[in-house]
């Protein structure tokens, strides 16, 4: 016996130990709307399952020990292996809860559509997003400027993100905004998020696209509204510009790029770059840069 | 005239596959050298490589599911060791290169060269018994099925090594997987392994649809077959059905990459996201391939082990082949985060949670069926209930990832890696234990030894809940899958959990080996002479074990479901029967070496096509061609067992004729 209190210790230090160590980070700690209602919908689900599953775990664990055939005192019937009223509650369990979900999962797709607008008192900020390999290209259109590795947004500001590829399929994701979303080559996704609070939210990129991919990382900045235009005059005036040729060099494979701003950037690279990597390598200016032969991703 | 193969494929400069080389290496040779040495070979060709007997094909499929789990799991403690140790400003062992092969390698292997194979060894094993037959339909197509699969483990493990093997994951997402990005032989030995192997799988689809639609034991209705049976008939409609879109879908990146076409590329009005749609439209039935027999199985066993028939079969039926349909119409919950619109997304979200619906009914027949009944915990039991508590965990995080926009923040997270092993090992993988145990005695005339196979049950288990519980917890803290380096330091004391669990596992392993080696050397004092060891209900049960050649010497007559069972309550089995029934002479098929000339052959072709050996590829073809030609025209092809014989044996079995 006293064994088993000492494992018994033992084991509840270690999960201690354990809980200790996981932060509140991720999805655990939301920063924003679209956040916070993912959170609340991922626990309203499992609290409506779990409705089924714990008594289904526990009548499992409790016929197997009560029907044990070593058991004199349970009741055995020898065949009796077909009930209709059973039956109907057996279908209709699942489906009820089913029904119930049905309705969770119409309702959230659309309330938590990407593309739907963030309702908010300000306009929402603009931001074009562009996966490189590896790491992200942020164009602010409307300040025309860009960074890298670095997404600095106005908290309390919805942001429209226009997404895109210049090399293989990622996914743009900072999960203590909320919803991620694949960038693709040729295409454009639309997403908006929002942060509640000033604060450093890590973001990454949550689609596997080669070797450097584990260091495909950035750093979602909110700061106050104000500090937002502060930081928009300190980059026009600070950095390189980003320009046909400066792109170029950017698209080049690299990791653990350092954050980085560009004081002006290239009016309509957001859509060169799309054009430009529907219509090939060999006819870019532009898209080129991801594909010297020789110097291939991966050769 | 090599191609692209020259002496740079083999990589000398790096120590750990030149060791993992040596090792395998080593095995293969001495394996090798004891089979010269003990004059094994003339038996193996004649009993083993050249059978076309269902169950000897059977068992051979599990033999090589069983060596790739091996592998397989390899993969998966480096990659666990990489990423509990790769954290902060460590870069553990395993350069990026190689880490992001280990993991492709681990997925892809584990799909198409453990599951499956368990899966359809399982189904070659029981079905034709469970049906009161003699054969599948296409005996020998049988044999050319499973050496097809057996080729494509070869060119998959040569990987390696020569050359490498893909960088891209197992789903081959292109415009990764394309010439572009990925430009060496790495993908192509993916795309050709499992090609090759597909087509054999497709085979066994064709086979066993027949088998199980036309070939039954008199009076065996439809409504009167087991229903492990009814899983593997919906099991085998979707492989029909789903892997010519996988061959296909292959074949067009096969044509990006061959011939510079422009399916899936960036450039060109090529679109990646056709691929991903064509490639889930096959991957999401590929589960139920998996987990449908793996149902079926539990099904069996829960039947048998509560001494009670199974509750519900009606709906057993029903639900099997709802899942069946519905799970052509899921796709699209693998990739939520396209930018689809809401009405779509919600349409597959719904769609997939409906798939509960019929699980739910599985899963309550199963609690119905022990209810009441005499529970006997013997080691394909035990699999059964953990089966039960941790499958509906894993189906409730199912359906959280059906509801887009949870998974908008827990795609591609670990969360879903934990999603996916707990289905897999907590359905598949113990599914196919617990039917490896069950079925063994009927196979090799002996039961296998209970304290290892418990224990190997609780290694299993309790690993498996080390091993990913601490993913689900990672998963919402943002761990992403597939990270060669872990960013975070607090993620690190959970992924040493994870770690440990892997090792648990791998104990449950060891285990498996202990328990076939105990039971091989006591087998003497565990034999199974009634063929009936667990009391059982289903036909296999009913002719001896192992089963002679011919399955049973006159074909049963079927009156209701469970027949044997009935067979026993109206003292009607053989052995009981006071007279002898009239033999007749048995037509069966002759061994062929067909299967395992074409698989050399594809082997060949495939090589040559992985490295671009343009001329070796073309004979390999011609000789497959040939091969099949030769066959097709040969003659005599059946052999005939007198009814002298069959008499003799089951005189032998059964003691007719002896004084009682």
């Amino acid at each position: 016996m006293r064994n088993w209190r000492y494992l018994l210790r033992g084991l509840v230090t270690c999960t201690a130990v354990l809980v200790a160590s996981c932060r509140q980070t991720g999805i655990l700690d939301p920063q924003g709307p679209i956040a916070a209602q993912e959170w609340m919908l991922l626990i309203n689900s499992t609290a409506i399952m779990l409705v089924v599953v714990i008594p289904v775990i526990l009548a499992t664990l409790g016929f197997a020990w009560w029907y044990r055939s070593s058991n004199p005192r349970a009741s055995r019937s020898a065949d009796e292996s077909y009930e209709g009223r059973l039956e109907f509650v057996v279908w209709s369990i699942p489906a009820l809860i089913v029904i119930l979900l049905g309705g969770v999962i119409w309702i959230g797709s659309h309330q938590l559509d990407p593309r739907a607008p963030i309702p908010a008192n300000a306009e929402p900020l603009r931001v074009d997003v562009v996966a490189l390999d590896w790491k992200w290209l942020f164009i602010y259109p409307d300040q025309g400027v860009a960074t890298v590795n670095q997404l600095v947004v106005p908290a309390g500001t919805p942001v429209h993100f226009r997404l895109t590829s210049a090399t293989v399929m990622n996914s743009f994701f900072i999960p203590q905004l909320g919803s991620q979303i694949y960038t693709m080559g040729g295409m454009t996704t639309h997403l908006n998020l929002l942060a509640d609070k000033p604060g450093e939210y890590a973001g990454f990129s949550a689609n596997f696209s080669g070797d450097g991919f584990a260091e495909m990382r950035f750093i979602a900045k909110a700061v106050p509204a104000g500090d937002f235009e502060a930081w928009v005059t300190q980059a026009r005036g600070t950095g390189s510009a980003l320009d046909d040729a400066g792109y170029a060099a950017l698209a080049k494979p690299s990791t653990a790029v350092p954050p980085t701003t560009y004081r002006s950037v290239e009016p309509k690279l957001f859509d060169r770059i799309i054009e430009q990597t529907v219509s090939g390598p060999e006819k870019a200016g532009v898209g080129a840069a991801w594909c010297p032969s020789g110097s291939q991703v991966g050769g | 005239m090599l191609g692209r193969l020259s002496w740079a494929a083999i990589p000398l400069d790096q120590p750990l596959p030149l060791y993992a080389m040596g090792v395998v290496g080593l095995v293969i040779l001495a394996v090798l050298a004891i089979v010269t040495v003990k004059g094994w070979w003339p038996y193996l060709w004649r009993e083993w490589i050249t059978s076309v007997d269902h169950k000897r094909i059977g068992v051979m499929y599990i033999i090589l599911g069983l060596v790739m789990l091996l592998r397989g799991y390899s993969d998966a403690i480096m990659m666990r060791s990489q990423q509990a140790i790769a954290v902060g400003n460590a870069h553990g062992y395993l350069p990026p290169d190689h880490y992001d092969q280990i993991f492709s390698a681990h997925g892809s292997i584990m799909i198409f060269f453990v599951a499956m194979p368990l899966v359809i060894g399982l189904m070659n094993f029981a079905v034709p018994l469970q049906l009161g037959v003699r054969d599948v339909a296409f005996p020998t197509l049988n044999s050319v099925s499973f050496w097809l699969t057996a080729s494509g483990a070869l060119l998959i493990n040569m990987s390696l090594v020569i050359g490498s093997f893909a960088r891209t994951g197992w789903m081959g997402y292109p415009p990764l997987s394309e010439l572009a990005f990925s430009p060496d032989e790495g993908v192509d030995y993916y795309l050709w392994s499992l090609q090759i192997s597909g087509v054999g799988t497709l085979l066994t689809g064709v086979n066993f649809v027949t088998t199980i639609l036309k070939l039954r034991a008199p009076g065996m209705t439809y409504m009167r077959m087991p229903v492990f049976c009814w899983t593997a008939l919906a099991a085998n409609l979707l492989i029909v059905a789903a892997f010519p879109i996988l061959t296909a879908t292959f074949v067009m990146l096969l044509l990006d990459r061959y011939l510079g076409m422009h399916f899936f590329t960036n450039d060109a009005g090529g679109n990646q996201m056709m691929y991903v749609n064509l490639f889930w439209a096959w991957g999401h039935p590929e589960v139920y391939i998996l987990i449908l027999p793996a149902f079926g199985v539990f099904s069996e066993v829960v039947a048998t082990f509560s001494g009670k028939g199974l509750f519900s079969y009606r709906s057993m039926v029903l639900a099997t082949l709802g899942i069946c349909v519905l799970s052509f119409m899921v796709w699209l919950h693998h990739f939520f985060t396209m930018g689809a619109g809401s009405d779509v997304n919600a349409f597959f979200g719904i769609m997939s949670s409906i798939i509960a619906v019929p699980t739910g009914v599985k899963v309550f027949n199963w609690l119905f069926t022990m209810f009441r009944g005499r529970i006997v915990f013997k080691t394909p039991m035990l699999f059964t209930i953990g089966f039960i508590i941790t499958f509906v965990i894993g189906g409730l995080t199912g359906v959280l990832l059906a509801v887009p926009p949870v998974d908008f923040v827990l795609h591609n997270s670990v969360f879903l890696v934990a999603h996916f092993h707990n289905v897999i090992i907590g359905g598949v993988v113990f599914g196919a234990l617990a039917g490896y145990n069950y079925w063994f005695p009927k196979a090799f005339g002996f039961t296998l030894d209970e304290r290892w196979g418990k224990a190997s049950f609780w290694c299993w288990l309790i690993g498996f809940y080390l091993a990913f519980m601490p993913l689900y917890v990672l998963g919402m803290m943002g761990m992403t899958r597939r990270l060669q380096h872990i960013p975070d330091p607090s993620w690190q004391p959970l992924l040493l959990v994870a770690e440990l669990g892997a090792v648990v596992i791998f104990l449950g392993v060891l285990c498996q080996i202990a328990q076939l080696y105990v039971s091989i050397r006591t087998r003497e004092q565990r034999l199974d002479l009634t063929g009936d060891p667990w009391n059982g209900r289903t036909l296999e049960w009913s002719t001896s074990s192992p089963p002679p050649a011919y399955n049973f010497a006159v074909l049963p007559r079927v009156e209701t479901i469970d027949a044997f069972w009935e067979m026993k309550r109206r003292g009607l089995t053989l052995g009981l029967t006071p007279a002898e029934p009239p033999y007749e002479t048995i037509e069966m098929p002759r061994n062929s070496p067909i299967g395992f000339v074409i698989a050399f052959f594809a082997v060949i072709t495939g090589f040559s096509l992985i490295w671009q050996i343009w001329w070796l590829a073309i004979l390999g073809l011609l000789a497959v061609a040939v091969t099949m030609l030769v066959f097709g025209w040969s003659e005599n092809r059946e052999r005939e067992i007198p009814a002298a014989e069959i008499a003799r044996v089951e005189r032998a079995r059964l003691g007719f004729g002896r004084p009682a």
